[in-house]
């Protein structure tokens, strides 16, 4: 099959063969995706994707901003857990910086980058639900993204594109609001998790349109690079928290859950089982906060890590200080830094070259879902419509890291 | 200090299989990284994937240095997931004809990557099943994310680099 370009046969009276544009605007696949499908029917008989509806160059623009400026580019990269974007790309300067971190902050950072992985996952699982048919899923799980949003809010004041943290830290300590809303949300989610798993796990129309649709062998997912969720739902247990440790994920006692056939089903089970496991995590790293000393919420680096606009108001020092860091004049190493972190659907890298200027000289972002959604249309061949929809809200991709 | 010894080996077993082809060997924040040329990118792609075990293509991407003889470095990012090592190969190619095999033939995933870099880069990678524009528009004519292409418009006055700290 011919997957270069589009055939249409919309204007051939003899073709037994219908041409359907899935997109850019479709309700059903839930973001800026466009794909020219062949139909016999009900069945997939090819499929072109065509990607880059909202390419906005940020590597491109990477290169002409300070640091920081960087940051609010990573938001929108996966914005359904914008925050370990954001960390990812931090660790990646403190990586270049050779900052060593307290290890508070690594918990203070896992505690965030969970609840948004929980968030990421939440919105995929319910979202399978939704194109299954049950709305009731999606309406009882999804309250718990908005709680999440509020400790986000509480954090660091914003929701979704969150610009989360500083090169060396956070902004200012977790108040005591945010931890009390920590600790509500791992009351509630639970049972509320556990509810979502008593509708669909065993439900017989869940399972009828789920279980052993688009399955992926092993050698297929590697083969084709996918990581995160979905290759761990083929049975391959990769997770960087765990081969390439981050952030004092080393500490923690955590599963990787893996599925076997890497059908849908398996990927909704992996990502219910994730969720499980980031509640273990974050209640293990407020246990861990308990013994480090209070306080702490940044490394000691002021040549990167921003001042308080209080004392930059009133304090020669730290005004010499912000607008160094501002207007990027602060040396770092030249040099080549490669950082990974797993993100909501797969491994989020970032691959940095600073060559000493104001500015990384190249800045290149190994998106997950880039990568994962180059096999959804050779995969869609030969499957009904209504199962490549919902394939596609399995993979959970998301259009503003795809097309960066 | 594991790792460093890691790293050894494989740079022992590569300089033994491609001699003088591997060059450059530099191991920036333990991450073992070697320059070598096209010729030989697909052999040594190969062998990594099948005798040292980097099963999983993490990332094809360009980097452009202008003014250079070769000036388009590409750059490949490997993983081994069974050992955890990970290694970094870059090949410097000619700015003016910048071709260079295609890894389409070792791994199917390197399509996509493949594509966004000759859409960014220019770079024309031989053999390769589909090499289209995959994010800009097929008729943008330029290459954008090479170094002599700006940011915005220079026409502009409003918008001097020098106003915002550039």
């Amino acid at each position: 099959m011919n997957h270069n370009h589009p055939v249409y046969t919309d204007n051939d009276p003899q073709s037994e063969l219908v041409t359907l544009n899935l997109g850019p605007t479709h309700p059903a696949t839930h973001g800026v995706f466009q794909n020219v499908l062949q139909l016999d029917g009900e069945r997939i008989v090819s499929g072109v994707s065509t990607i880059g509806y909202i390419h906005r160059a940020f590597e491109k623009i990477a290169e002409h901003r300070p640091f920081y400026q960087i940051t609010p580019l990573t938001d929108r990269l996966n914005y359904c857990s914008s925050p370990i974007n954001n960390m990812g790309w931090h660790m990646t300067v403190e990586k270049l910086l050779n900052i060593q971190m307290p290890k508070r902050i690594d918990y203070l950072r896992v505690i965030i980058m969970e609840l948004s992985r929980i968030a990421d996952h939440i919105i995929c699982n319910t979202i399978i639900g939704q194109d299954t048919g049950a709305t009731t899923t999606f309406l009882y799980l999804f309250q718990f993204r908005e709680h999440i949003y509020e400790i986000f809010e509480e954090v660091c004041g914003a929701r979704l594109t969150t610009n989360i943290g500083r090169i060396g830290g956070f902004e200012r300590d977790f108040n005591e609001i945010a931890f009390a809303k920590i600790n509500k949300f791992l009351k509630e989610f639970p049972v509320a998790l556990k509810e979502f798993e008593n509708l669909l796990t065993r439900n017989r129309i869940f399972i009828d349109r789920t279980a052993g649709v688009a399955e992926v062998t092993k050698e297929t997912a590697l083969e084709y690079s996918w990581t995160g969720p979905l290759l761990r739902a083929t049975g391959v247990d990769y997770d960087v928290r765990v081969s390439d440790p981050y952030s004092s994920y080393q500490d923690f006692d955590f599963e990787v859950p893996v599925g076997t056939s890497g059908d849908i089903y398996d990927r909704y089970l992996v990502r219910n089982e994730e969720m499980w496991q980031s509640v273990r995590i974050i209640e293990q790293a407020l246990v861990k906060l308990k013994t480090e000393p209070k306080g702490i919420f940044h490394a000691d680096v002021p040549d990167f890590y921003l001042p308080p606009k209080q004392e930059v108001y009133n304090n020669m020092e730290a005004l010499i200080y912000h607008f160094k860091i501002v207007m990027g004049e602060i040396d770092a190493p030249k040099a080549e830094v490669y950082h990974a972190v797993e993100g909501g659907n797969g491994e989020l890298g970032f691959y940095l070259i600073n060559d000493g200027g104001r500015t990384p000289y190249r800045l290149h972002f190994r998106r997950p879902s880039f990568v994962n959604y180059q096999m959804f249309a050779p995969m869609s061949e030969g499957m009904l419509l209504s199962d490549a929809i919902i394939n596609m809200s399995s993979m959970n991709i998301i259009a503003g890291e795809l097309d960066a | 200090m594991e790792e460093t010894t890691l790293n050894n080996d494989i740079h022992v077993k590569l300089t033994e299989k491609f001699g003088e082809k591997v060059t450059a060997v530099s191991e920036p924040y333990g991450f073992l990284t070697i320059v070598t040329y096209k010729d030989v990118i697909i052999n040594v792609l190969s062998y990594l994937k099948e005798e040292l075990k980097f099963n999983f293509l993490t990332d094809i991407t360009a980097v452009h240095y202008p003014g250079k003889d070769h000036g388009i470095a590409v750059v490949y990012h490997l993983n081994n997931m069974v050992e955890r090592v990970r290694i970094r190969i870059k090949v410097f190619i000619s700015e003016q004809n910048p071709t260079i095999p295609t890894a389409t033939t070792v791994w199917k995933g390197a399509n996509w990557m493949e594509r966004e870099t000759y859409d960014l880069f220019g770079v024309k990678f031989e053999g390769h099943p589909d090499l289209r524009r995959i994010l800009n528009m097929d008729d943008l004519g330029v290459h954008p994310m090479l170094k002599q292409y700006p940011l915005e418009d220079p026409n502009r006055v409003d918008k001097k680099d020098e106003f915002f700290g550039r």
